[in-house]
């Protein structure tokens, strides 16, 4: 993940309360989704960025997944989200974010 | 009239110690974890010249292997030979990294550039050997110093050191005691964009059958800023490489723009010819020394050569349209506009379907599409997946909820209409324009009909917006008008001015 991100998500967990933050990841598949998310929970796996050795245990999800679909506005999705449910391996990203959340999500529902 | 494509130049030079002295990768890692085990392992890592000059992406983009013959070459590509090795392509060349040093030092105005005198007398014959190397920059290379003058500037006086199989040839000097702008980093990061990119011009040149003082603009679209405290971008790549690669008839400017960079370029200098304000313009970029082993830890981990060692460069010339090269469709550019949106169908809207419905056309009335053109062998392994593919995808997709495409054509439609990453992650680089030179070629031949260029750029890693940005042109066979045939603007407005000055006096006349 960009090292401004990790700095700038790491900034707001010590503004606000970790447990009320959600993390949404819009990358284009699998493994890419995974590393974001483990980095926003476990740590920075790369070891480059602010996030290295810090465990956040953030609730991440990514955008195209069910869980967190149900929460948009429809048109707002239909515009913003629709195109690339065609083009992304939704079931091969899921599964990913959800094997991530279950190790190291502190929070996650 | 549209002004025309009338030739490329690519080049690639293979840097393997610019990996680890100068990539961004290598040199976080080397302060942040200097003894990890990835800095250990990249030596054995790298490639010879041998098998990056046999290697599929590279003889594709220098012109031996067209895209659509790598298309049919099931990747990945990195351990498979290519039917050719030649280091020269019909667009360019492979450049070895002893013969660039030297290049590095025709291209630098300020002797910061100094040369071990062993290195020099070794290596300027074979630079000498190069056809598209000139008696002018053979010139510039000067005799060089000894060891101990070259160790005292890199130990002492905060020189950057280049490197051959480890061992010290040369120095790239800092051109201020304390403006960072001008610190020996920036100055290295300068003159290997400015050298390459003078490779990648010339080529351009000889490529085009123009001579080189036809020229009258050069712009240049690569990613580095050159300039001093008081004006940190100042500029002008574009004049300062069209004065070494000898278009001694040119001015030039720099655009800048990420990754879209090229085709804001290419989109200017068309218009600039169209418009007559001139009537050759180059379009110039050279490489990125802090791109190299970018995703250098990924292809470590996998087992994986380092396969970001090379520069990439890419010039093209465009021209007042000749009744026979390809034109350049200014009339149908697409944009994203600052009220855009950051969304990929809005993306994709604003810079395909859009200016495709200005010109009449559907998403199948183009042949190929050249979006991002990376290098899948690169990207893949590190998590970035197919970068044209996805593209593709994305248009494919788009088409379908437009109701252009039916669904279950969308996969046919990514094969037929998308072509493989050739290009090396060299940020600019890959973004639309590795497929002109490919394009102009099948154009001429009558192969292709329609291409769509598209650049990209993702405005918001300079933190001065959030916004992305993008533009794309198309790229059509020439109607057979020519500049030099048809009639001048000026010429019809006099004929009319004729005719209705006849017309008044036969009115009065008549009266």
């Amino acid at each position: 993940m960009d090292l401004e991100n990790q700095k700038r998500i790491k900034d707001l967990t010590e503004e606000h309360n970790p447990e009320d933050i959600v993390v949404l990841l819009g990358a284009a598949e699998g493994e890419a989704s995974g590393i974001a998310a483990e980095t926003v929970t476990n740590g920075d796996p790369t070891f480059a960025g602010p996030l290295t050795g810090v465990s956040l245990g953030l609730n991440v999800y990514h955008v195209c997944e069910e869980e967190v679909k149900a929460d948009y506005d429809p048109e707002v999705y239909e515009e913003q989200v629709s195109m690339m449910e065609m083009v992304l391996d939704i079931d091969e990203i899921a599964e990913e974010m959800k094997a991530i959340r279950e190790e190291f999500s502190k929070y996650s529902a | 009239m549209n002004s025309v494509m009338k030739g490329a130049g690519y080049i690639l030079v293979h840097t393997p110690d610019m990996i680890m002295h100068n990539g961004t990768t290598q040199t976080t890692e080397r302060i942040v974890n200097p003894d990890s085990d990835y800095l250990k392992q990249i030596k054995s890592h790298l490639r010879p010249y041998d098998r990056v000059c046999a290697y599929y992406p590279n003889q594709t983009y220098i012109g031996n292997i067209t895209p659509f013959e790598l298309a049919k070459v099931e990747g990945p590509w990195q351990d498979l030979e290519a039917p050719t090795d030649d280091r020269y392509g019909l667009f360019g060349e492979i450049m070895p990294q002893d013969e660039f040093y030297l290049l590095i030092q025709a291209a630098d105005e300020f002797e910061l550039v100094y040369l071990d005198k062993d290195f020099v007398a070794g290596t300027l014959p074979k630079l000498a050997e190069d056809p598209i190397i000139t008696e002018y920059i053979l010139k510039r290379i000067r005799e060089g110093v000894d060891q101990e003058r070259l160790k005292k500037m890199v130990e002492e006086e905060g020189a950057e050191g280049l490197y051959k199989d480890d061992h010290l040839v040369g120095a790239v000097r800092r051109a201020h005691d304390i403006d960072p702008n001008l610190s020996a980093h920036v100055m290295i990061e300068n003159l290997v964009s400015k050298a390459s990119s003078v490779l990648a011009l010339l080529y351009a040149v000889k490529n085009a059958g123009i001579s080189p003082e036809d020229v009258e603009y050069t712009i240049d679209c690569s990613e580095e800023a050159c300039g001093d405290m008081n004006q940190r971008g100042g500029g002008n790549f574009g004049k300062a490489t069209a004065e070494i690669a000898g278009l001694t008839h040119s001015t030039g400017s720099d655009v800048r723009g990420f990754c879209a960079a090229p085709a804001h370029a290419v989109m200017v200098a068309a218009s600039l010819v169209k418009a007559g304000t001139f009537k050759t313009v180059a379009v110039t970029a050279g490489g990125s020394t802090a791109k190299l082993g970018m995703n250098g830890k990924d292809h470590v981990k996998k087992g994986l050569p380092i396969l970001e060692d090379c520069l990439g460069g890419f010039a093209v010339i465009i021209s007042e349209n000749d009744g026979k090269n390809p034109e350049i469709n200014v009339e149908n550019v697409g944009w994203h506009a600052v009220g855009t949106g950051s969304s990929p169908q809005n993306v994709i809207a604003s810079l395909v379907t859009q200016p495709l419905a200005k010109a009449g056309l559907k998403v199948t009335d183009i042949d190929y599409y050249s979006p991002e053109m990376q290098n899948p062998d690169i990207t893949k392994p590190a998590g970035a997946g197919n970068v044209p593919e996805a593209n593709m995808k994305m248009i494919g997709a788009l088409a379908v909820k437009e109701g252009d495409l039916e669904r279950r054509d969308l996969a046919a439609f990514v094969e037929k209409h998308g072509l493989p990453g050739f290009a090396p992650t060299q940020g600019h680089i890959p973004s639309g324009v590795p497929l002109m030179g490919h394009a102009r070629e099948s154009m001429l031949k009558g192969e292709v009909n329609r291409v769509m260029i598209v650049g990209k750029g993702s405005l918001f890693l300079g933190r001065i917006t959030n916004l992305f940005d993008g533009v794309s042109f198309i790229m059509e066979p020439n109607k057979g008008e020519s500049a030099a045939s048809s009639v001048s603007s000026d010429e019809i407005r006099k004929l009319i001015a004729e005719s209705l000055r006849d017309f008044a006096s036969g009115l009065l006349e008549s009266r």
